[in-house]
C-alpha cells in the first residue's frame, strides 16, 4: 500500500491530544515531563471534563504546565499546590482539581501540604513527578535521591551518614486514612504508558466522586540532572529507580 | 493472512530528537535525520524503513512533545 493511501485521517489510530496547544513545552529533549503533559491532556478530553478541570501547577520544572494544557490553572507557591487545591475544590466541589507536583516541591518544601491535604481526605488527584531530584534550579539533591546517587549538592553521591535516606513518601501517603487510591506508575516504555493514563482516569474519577485523595507518582527521569541522554536515562531509570520506588498500587479503596 | 500497513506522521519543528521514538519502535522504522536539523537545530525523527511500519503506536505514546501521529489499515 502507498503511503498516501495509509495516511488519511479515518486510519488514524493514534492522535495528538487536543488539549495539548501548539506552545513548544520547555522542557529538555526527552524529559518525562511531556509524556505526563501529554497523558493528562488526553484523559481530561477523553473524560469530557475539559470545562471543569482546575490544575495547580508547582514550582519546578513543571512550573509552565499552564501554558501547555487549555484548561483552567493556578500557579502555586512552592509547595503550596495541595492547599490550594485544597481551598478550590471545597468552594467549587463540581470541578475536577489536580496538583501537579515535583519531588522536591512534593516531598521537600511541600511535606506538610502534602501529607496534610491527604489526611484531611480532600477530593484533589495529586500527581508527583519522581525523578529524584532539583531539575529546574539545576540537579541538587532532593529527599528523594538514591544512595549513592550523584548530584550537584552531593557530587560524590549520596551517603546515608551524611545525608540521610531517600524518602518514598507514596508510601506514607498510603498509610494515610484519607487517601483512596496511591499509585506508582512511570512513563519509560509505550505499556508503562499506557498504565499510567489508566492511572490518572481513575485518580481523576476518585476525585469527582467525592472518594477521598488520590495520589498518581510517576517514576520519572530529568535527563539533564543526570547528565545522560534520554535513551540512557531511562535505562538508568530501570536499573536503579525501581529497587526504592517499586511500581504498582500501594492503596486502592 | 491479513497484512497490517502501518504509517506515522513526524511534526518535525516540534521534535527535539531525543531518539526515544526510535528506540521504542519494534520494527526499526524510525531514524533521526543525521544531516538535517529543525528550526531548533535539533535532528528530527523521520520513517526511514516506512514499509515496516504496522502502525502500533508505540513510538507515539513515549513522545514527550506529542510530534507523532499514527496510521494503520489492515488489509483482509
Ligand atoms: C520558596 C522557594 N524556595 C526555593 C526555590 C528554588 N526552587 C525552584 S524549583 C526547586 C526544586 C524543583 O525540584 P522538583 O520539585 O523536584 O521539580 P523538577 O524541576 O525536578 O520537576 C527549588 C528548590 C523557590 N523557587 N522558591
Ligand atoms: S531539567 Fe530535568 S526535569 Fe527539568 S525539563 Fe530538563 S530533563 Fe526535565
Ligand atoms: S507505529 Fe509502531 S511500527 Fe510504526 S513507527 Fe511507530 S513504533 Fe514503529
Ligand atoms: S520521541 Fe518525539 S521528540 Fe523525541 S525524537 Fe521522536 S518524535 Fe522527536
Ligand atoms: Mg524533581
Amino acid at each position: 500500500m502507498e503511503l498516501n493511501d495509509i495516511i488519511r485521517p479515518e486510519n488514524r489510530v493514534y492522535k495528538r491530544p487536543s488539549l495539548l496547544n501548539e506552545a513548544h513545552m520547555h522542557y529538555c529533549p526527552g524529559c518525562s515531563h511531556g509524556v505526563v503533559h501529554k497523558l493528562v491532556a488526553e484523559v481530561i478530553e477523553e473524560m469530557g471534563l475539559q470545562e471543569v478541570a482546575i490544575g495547580v501547577s508547582p514550582v519546578g520544572c513543571a512550573v509552565f504546565a499552564y501554558n501547555y494544557i487549555d484548561i483552567d490553572w493556578l500557579e502555586a507557591a512552592h509547595g503550596r499546590a495541595p492547599a490550594m487545591a485544597t481551598a478550590t475544590k471545597r468552594l467549587m466541589p463540581d470541578k475536577l482539581v489536580f496538583t501537579y507536583q515535583g519531588d522536591g516541591d512534593l516531598s521537600a518544601i511541600g511535606t506538610a501540604e502534602t501529607i496534610h491535604a491527604a489526611n484531611r481526605g480532600e477530593n484533589i488527584t495529586i500527581i508527583f513527578i519522581n525523578n529524584a531530584i532539583y531539575g529546574m534550579t539545576g540537579g541538587q539533591m532532593a529527599p528523594t535521591t538514591l544512595l549513592g546517587q550523584k548530584t550537584a549538592t552531593c557530587p560524590y553521591g549520596r551517603r546515608a551518614d551524611l545525608n540521610g535516606y531517600p524518602l518514598a513518601i507514596s508510601n506514607l501517603l498510603a498509610q494515610l486514612d484519607g487517601t483512596c487510591y496511591v499509585t506508582r506508575q512511570t512513563v519509560y516504555s509505550p505499556a508503562a504508558v499506557r498504565k499510567t493514563k489508566a492511572a490518572l482516569k481513575k485518580a481523576f474519577q476518585n476525585s469527582m466522586d467525592g472518594k477521598g485523595c488520590s495520589v498518581v507518582e510517576v517514576v520519572s527521569t530529568c535527563n539533564t540532572g543526570w547528565k545522560l541522554t534520554p535513551v540512557k536515562a531511562n535505562e538508568w531509570l530501570q536499573e536503579n529507580m525501581f529497587a526504592k520506588y517499586p511500581l504498582g498500587d500501594l492503596k486502592n479503596e | 493472512m491479513a497484512k497490517i500497513n502501518g504509517a506515522v506522521t513526524v511534526n518535525t519543528e516540534r521534535c527535539k530528537g531525543c531518539n526515544l521514538c526510535v528506540v521504542a519502535c519494534p520494527s526499526g522504522v524510525l531514524d533521526l535525520k543525521k544531516n538535517e536539523v529543525n528550526n531548533r537545530g535539533y535532528h528530527y525523527a523521520y520513517m526511514a524503513n516506512p514499509d515496516k511500519c504496522i502502525g502500533c503506536s508505540s513510538c507515539a505514546l513515549v513522545c514527550p512533545d506529542a510530534c507523532i501521529e499514527v496510521y494503520r489499515v489492515v488489509e483482509k
